[in-house]
Formats: C-alpha cells, sequence, structure tokens
C-alpha cells in the first residue's frame, strides 16, 4: 500500500446512514459468537429508529484461575497467570513478576528493566498489528473468496475500492508473517511465544547477548517499517471511507491508564499512569478501584471489593446475571482502559501521518473524534509508533552479558501488587503470600475494564453504553456493532 | 539454533531454511511413513481440491487462544498457505470473517454436509460442571449451546478429533487442582459419554505449530499418525528432552547452573522437567528456531499430562 495515495484527505465528509429498515419499533438483534477476538463473548442489542438504544455484552467462559492458584509456589503465577491470555501472556507476565517484585522487596537490574521492556515491547507491536489485521480489518475489507474469509454477511458494508481492497489484503497476508517476526523477537530474549519463560520475579532469566540483541533488531527494522509505511497509513486511509465511524462510539469517555514499560530506575513510565473521569484528569488511587457483581455470576456477598480483599466465588446459577465478568469500577464509575485510555492520558505527538492527515498536533488534539470506533484504531495505530521509538531506544541502553536477574527467596508471609497495561488495557495482579505459598490471588485483567456487565449501581459497562447510538441501519447485517466491539481488542 | 538467528531473506521465508530442517526432522524420526511429501508445493497443490472434502472445524472451550496464535506462527508451509491452501478450515472464531448466526448455522451445515470426514480441532478444556454453563459457544435453532453441547454434537460426528493443545488433551491448567468448573480433555469427555472417534493429542502449551499443522497434515492425508500411550504422535513426541539435551553433556560433567541467569550448565538443580518430558523442542527450537526454554531458563513440561499439578512446582530450589 506504500504507494497508493488515500482516497480523501477529509475525515468528516462520511455521514452518519439514517435508520431505513427498523423503524421506530424496537428490534433485537443478537450476535453470538462475537468473533475475531480473544475468548467467548457474546451482544445483544435493542434497535430502534436505526440506532441501538440499548445493549448487553455476556462474557460467556470461566476458568477460575485465581482458585487454581491457591496453595501453588508464588513464582509459578509467572507461568499460571500467562495461560489466561494467548495473546497478551507478556503483559500478564510483566503484572505478576511486578506483583511477585513487590511481594519479594526486589530492584530489578536497569538491563533486567530493559529486558523486560523489550520481551513487552514486542509484543505489544505484534498484538496491535494482529488486532487490526487479523481481527478487526474484515469489518472494513472483504478478504479472498474461501474460508474461513466466507462466509460473511451479504450486506457487509465494504466502501473500498477493489485496488484498495486487493491492497489490503495484501497487507493482510504479509502482517502474518510481521507479526510472526515480532514473536521471533520476543522469543529471542522471552524463551519462546506464546507464553514466555524469561519473565520472572527478580528480572529476566536470559542475559542477551550481543548475537541475540543483533537478531533482534534486525527483524524490528522490518517490523518497524511496516509499521510506519503500511499499518498507520491505512488507518488514516479507512478514515476516509467510513469518516462515519469517527463519530460514533463515544461511550463513557472516562478512560483508566496504570501506567507501562518503565523509562528509569524510579518507574517513570512511557506511556503514562493516570485517570481521566467527567473531562478532568486525575492520580491513580488503587483503593478506590471496586469489582462489583450485581449482573455476574458470583456470589452477591462478594459485591463491591477492591481486588486487595477481592473475591472470586462463582454461581452459575444466579439469577438476572448475565456475565462471567466482573463490573470493575474506579471511584464509582466505569473506565475504558486500552489505547485510547493510554494516548489520551499520555498525550503525546502524533506520527507525521497522523499529524498530516488530521492536521493537529497531538493526541488531545484530535478531541472528540478519538472517542469513537475508528478512533480508537488511531490511538492503537499511534501507540504502535510510540512502542516501536522505544523498543529502538531500549535496544541502544540494553548491555549485552550484563546480568539481568535478581534472586531471592520466597518470603514467609507478604503482599504485593503488579500494575501494567496489556495492549487492551489496564492490568492488575494482587498476590498475597503465606507460609510461603499463595494464599491469596487476584486478577483485574484489561477487557474486564470494557467488557464488563452492569454494575450494582445500575450503570452499563463502558462497551454497552458505546453501543448506544451506534447506527444499524439494517438489523441483518448488524456491521457496526461487530465494529465497535472490535475497536476495543477484546 | 542460536548460530542460524540471520532474518531470511523473503525467498527463504517461503521455502528456505526452515522447510530444510523441518523435514530433516520428519524425515530423521518417521523414515519411510514419507510424511515430507506432503510439504512439497507441487503436492500440496495436488492436495488442495482433495482437502477440501475434509474441511477442519475448529472450535474454543476453556482455552486462551494460545494455540490458535501459535497455529498463526507457523513458518513452513505459511499460515498463509495453510490458510489459503492446505487446510479448509471452515470454522476457526479467532480468524473467520462470520459471527453470530451465520457463524453458527455454516459449523453446523459443513459438520452435516462433510459428516464422518471432517477433522474437529479442540483447543481448550471441556468445563462439565453446572450444565456445561462456564463455556457457551453459541446460539443455534434459539437455542444457547455449551462447549459440552458442542461436543456431544459434533464428537460423533466428526472422522477424527485434534485435541490441540494441553487443555484439550489431558484438561491442562482449567482442570488442575482449584478448578471448580470440572474441567477435561477430550479423551477424558468422550469416555464419559460413549463417543467413539478417533483422537490425536498435540499437547503443548502452546503446541509449536510444526506439531499442529503436520499433524492435522497427516491426518488428512495418510490417517492418523502412530501414537503414544498418551494419544501423541511418537513423530513429535517420542523422545525425552533431556536424554536428547544439548546440555546433556555439561549434566554429565556435573555443570549445573546454580542460577536462573547463567548461561551455561544443566538446568537440574532450577527445577527443569526435562528428564519426565517428552517432546522434540531440543532440536525443532521455538518460533524460528530463535530459541526454546531450556536455553532461556528452564522446561516445565507442559506437553505432559500432569501439567502443571504434577510438573510444579517449576523452580528450584523451593
Amino acid at each position: 500500500m506504500a504507494g497508493n495515495k488515500p482516497e480523501t484527505k477529509s475525515l468528516s465528509k462520511g455521514k452518519l446512514k439514517p435508520g431505513i429498515m427498523s423503524g421506530n419499533k424496537k428490534i433485537k438483534v443478537a450476535i453470538d459468537p462475537v468473533t475475531r477476538i480473544e475468548g467467548h463473548l457474546k451482544v445483544e442489542v435493542e434497535i430502534k429508529d436505526g440506532v441501538v438504544a440499548d445493549a448487553r455484552v455476556f462474557g460467556g467462559m470461566f476458568r477460575g484461575f485465581e482458585q487454581i492458584l491457591i496453595g501453588r509456589d508464588p513464582r509459578d503465577a509467572t507461568q499460571i497467570t500467562q495461560r489466561i491470555c494467548g495473546v497478551c501472556p507478556t503483559a500478564h507476565a510483566t503484572a505478576s513478576a511486578l506483583a511477585l517484585d513487590d511481594a519479594f522487596k526486589l530492584k530489578l537490574t536497569p538491563n533486567g528493566r530493559i529486558a523486560r521492556n523489550l520481551i513487552l515491547g514486542a509484543n505489544f507491536l505484534q498484538s496491535h498489528i494482529l488486532h487490526f489485521y487479523h481481527l478487526a480489518a474484515l469489518d472494513y475489507v472483504n478478504g479472498p473468496d474461501v474460508a474461513p474469509f466466507i462466509p460473511r454477511y451479504a450486506k457487509n458494508d465494504i466502501r473500498v475500492s477493489k485496488a484498495i481492497n486487493d491492497a489490503a489484503v495484501e497487507q493482510y497476508l504479509e502482517a502474518l508473517e510481521i507479526r510472526k517476526i515480532c514473536h521471533e523477537m520476543v522469543a529471542l530474549l522471552g524463551g519462546k511465544m506464546p507464553h514466555v519463560q524469561g519473565i520472572m520475579v527478580g528480572g529476566t532469566t536470559e542475559i542477551p547477548t550481543r548475537e541475540a540483541l543483533n537478531a533482534f533488531a534486525e527483524r524490528f527494522k522490518v517490523v518497524k517499517k511496516f509499521i510506519m509505511e503500511k499499518y498507520i497509513p491505512i488507518v488514516y486511509l479507512l478514515a476516509g471511507p467510513y469518516g462515519d465511524l469517527l463519530k460514533t462510539g463515544g461511550g463513557y469517555k472516562n478512560l483508566v491508564s496504570w501506567g507501562v514499560f518503565p523509562m528509569d530506575d524510579a518507574g517513570n513510565t512511557l506511556l503514562k499512569r493516570g485517570v481521566f473521569t467527567d473531562g478532568k484528569d486525575g492520580k491513580v488511587n488503587v483503593d478506590l478501584i471496586k469489582e462489583y457483581v450485581k449482573y455476574s455470576y458470583f456470589d452477591d456477598a462478594t459485591t463491591g471489593l477492591n481486588p486487595k480483599q477481592g473475591q472470586t466465588i462463582p454461581n452459575p446459577d444466579k439469577k438476572n446475571a448475565y456475565s462471567f465478568i466482573k463490573a470493575p469500577r474506579y471511584n464509582g464509575k466505569p473506565h475504558e482502559g486500552g489505547p485510547l485510555a493510554r494516548m489520551w492520558i499520555t498525550n503525546p505527538e502524533l506520527s507525521k501521518t497522523g499529524q498530516d492527515k488530521l492536521g493537529v498536533k497531538r493526541m488531545r488534539d484530535i478531541g472528540d473524534a478519538a472517542f469513537s470506533i475508528l478512533g480508537r484504531h488511531v490511538a492503537r495505530a499511534e501507540e504502535t509508533a510510540i512502542v516501536a521509538d522505544a523498543v529502538e531506544l531500549w535496544l541502544s541502553q540494553a548491555q549485552p552479558g550484563k546480568e539481568t536477574f535478581v534472586s531471592s527467596p520466597i518470603p514467609d508471609a507478604a503482599e504485593g501488587l503488579g500494575l501494567t497495561e496489556a495492549p487492551r488495557g489496564a492490568l492488575l495482579h494482587y498476590i498475597d503470600i503465606k507460609d510461603q505459598k499463595i494464599a491469596n490471588y487476584q486478577i483485574t485483567s484489561a477487557t474486564i475494564w470494557n467488557a464488563n456487565p452492569m454494575d450494582d449501581m445500575g450503570q452499563r459497562g463502558p462497551m454497552e453504553q458505546a453501543l448506544i447510538g451506534v447506527p444499524v441501519p439494517d438489523p441483518e447485517n448488524p456491521v457496526n456493532v461487530g465494529r465497535l466491539i472490535r475497536s476495543y481488542d477484546p | 539454533m542460536k548460530n542460524n538467528k540471520k532474518l531470511p531473506n523473503e525467498a527463504q521465508m517461503k521455502t528456505g531454511v526452515s522447510r530444510r530442517n523441518f523435514l530433516k526432522s520428519l524425515t530423521g524420526t518417521a523414515a519411510g511413513i514419507g510424511i515430507s511429501q506432503m510439504f512439497n508445493p507441487a503436492f500440496v497443490s495436488a492436495l488442495t481440491e482433495e482437502l477440501k472434502k475434509h474441511p477442519v472445524i475448529w472450535i474454543q472451550g476453556q482455552a486462551c487462544t494460545g494455540c490458535s496464535v501459535s497455529l498463526l506462527n507457523t513458518i513452513d508451509p505459511s499460515i498463509a498457505d495453510v490458510l489459503l491452501k492446505v487446510i479448509s478450515l471452515e470454522f476457526l472464531p479467532t480468524v473467520m470473517a462470520s459471527e453470530g448466526k451465520m457463524a453458527m448455522e455454516n459449523l453446523y451445515h459443513i459438520a452435516d454436509k462433510y459428516q464422518g470426514k471432517f477433522s474437529l480441532a479442540v483447543e481448550g478444556a471441556i468445563p462439565t460442571a453446572a450444565n456445561g454453563k462456564y463455556c457457551t459457544i453459541g446460539e443455534y435453532d434459539h437455542k444457547e449451546l455449551t462447549m459440552v453441547d458442542i461436543m456431544k454434537d459434533l464428537g460423533p460426528k466428526a472422522g477424527s478429533v485434534l485435541a490441540v493443545g494441553t487443555c484439550a488433551a489431558y484438561g491442562g491448567i482449567p482442570s488442575a487442582q482449584g478448578n471448580v468448573t470440572g474441567a477435561m480433555g477430550v479423551m477424558e469427555f468422550f469416555k464419559k459419554y460413549s463417543i467413539q472417534t478417533p483422537v490425536v493429542n498435540i499437547p503443548g502449551c502452546p503446541p509449536h505449530p510444526d506439531w499442529i499443522v503436520g499433524s492435522i497434515s497427516h491426518l488428512l492425508t495418510k490417517g492418523i499418525p502412530e501414537l503414544d500411550s498418551d494419544g501423541r504422535p511418537v513423530i513429535f513426541f517420542g523422545e525425552n528432552i533431556h536424554e536428547n539435551c544439548p546440555r546433556l553433556e555439561q549434566f554429565d560433567n556435573d555443570n549445573l547452573s546454580e542460577k536462573m541467569s547463567s548461561p551455561q550448565g544443566c538446568r537440574m538443580d532450577l527445577g527443569c522437567k526435562g528428564p519426565d518430558t517428552h517432546a522434540d523442542c531440543f532440536q525443532r527450537k521455538w518460533n524460528n528456531g530463535m530459541n526454546w526454554c531450556v536455553d532461556n531458563s528452564v522446561c516445565i513440561g507442559c506437553v505432559e499430562p500432569g501439567f502443571p499439578d504434577l510438573t510444579s512446582p517449576f523452580y528450584e530450589p523451593a
């Protein structure tokens, strides 16, 4: 796509299509399952006057990691919790290792911090590229006419020309190679991928050699070129024909980011820690997180708890419940996590492509359009460039042969908190160690912030709220519902 | 293969070094079976039409999607070839275009049309407690189907089942001690419900992409490969990691790593489960030959039926 010119420069040409089929009577539409995501999700929307009037998002799977962890060697948590998500295991490994570093009272070596950043950073690149091309793109372009790219909606609202569609399919295939190369980068320092061996309490287990760093750098060059020349341009290209999708799907506009990628030993992060509530910035206070379960399949007695006191007691037959996802709230309010949250809170300069296309300099200059279906894709693509730049910096800082690991005995009793970011949002691990074993382990994972159900106060989850007002002109082909869901990368 | 970390050029990425390694390792252990032929492009192309008659349906229970992501890491054949040529992948929630009703109708349409001929790939464990409610798959014919329902429906219709990953093969982490969901692997489930369809286990957390693609290709072209007593293809899981470990000599010389980050030494004292683990990681390595667990830290025995309870604690000394 490098040589292609965007079809249109303006982002505001598209208009919301009026409702044509649903009229003013209510129609219920369910998408079950929602595909091209990680995990099991169902969505049900009520359509009135051609737009979504009400929405419910159902989390349909429970494994019970928190119970399974109890009684185990605390160090094993880093291996076990990675298996929560095969797309972002490095993020769970990082959160778990941070919680254990905290409990073991360990300070990493500088090389250990940098090696962890390189492992997590390489997988951020992998995850964002995988998400855009292999999970989301089929909402905007048609794949080849073979399974698994068919069947597809009869009227799937694809608005790009054949030339652009062909180029996008070519990029889809190229991106399969590129994301695989990102995994090679992860494996060079992390052992293998998915599920790395290399991230552990105390740092990373393999001291990088010059050869491994060179191999990493050689691969990174290919990946960065793809990000800058293909991924970012095509996201802005889609904003032409799909410009109306910059005006819908905003939701609450409340955001959380725990911050990720420590840039120094003091813990200052590349992507900042912060909250944004009702239009105001705030500092993170972990005590203000509460998890509600009125509409979740968990024991009512456990509602409203901070993760440090958290309990996970399933009750799959609970009346009125509709999801295995708890509803976390920050200071009593639903908040969105993910690239949009991090980029808004950090507010960095946009890529040159972004500045040219949008005519603005920084993330927040995008304004309200950032809070939209396509806005989330723009935030994700721009974040990919920011992380790529940082990977380059860490590569220059990594010292071959220098220690990355600090060992320490398991404490008899200790608590630890690990706050980081998965590609798809804010991630918290909490561990309570007693008699050198795990006594309690609580995880508030990324998608839980976005895909959660209604809370005890009657507030919808962020995705549910963002669905309200999304145009669904043709209930037989509810394309925009899937587009909205996938914009969060659940 | 740390001496082979040069990034292959584009041509090699498609057809080069990795194919040679892959074929070498296959033919090395499977001489006479001739399964290497299936990776010859001309052969693959000739098979394409034939394979359409044997589509693969890939369903996900209590999974993390890590097995699907590992499949995407296949080098030779490339994932593009796997998706477009080698396998007729009619249903895989992570990548397929369709969703909702259309996806579920297609699932049952394919299962009925190719009854007894399609291969059912299962990723993730099957939670049997609470009437299966711990994992729902989708709505079909006005009914919310659980993973249990789908397995009962499609299990008997399939020509064969591939239990992809340790969760599907043996229950894995969802079935570990402390679980409340009654999670189990495919063979145990089939025994419980008297389903006779043959099962090939491809364990690993996740399995190596070669193990997945190689097993599927073998199944579709030559039938069920030779299996060990744990239901795993001998060509991939026939050898012990410790006995074949490049660090075995260091073990023999009492050169044992004392620290997790020591570049040298046998990992025995750090908790390595290589002596109890059977897989060809020691020669196949991971992610295009970049690395493997023992060079990076320790083996945690992720391909074994006892993972994770019997292979943990993962680290020593306690």
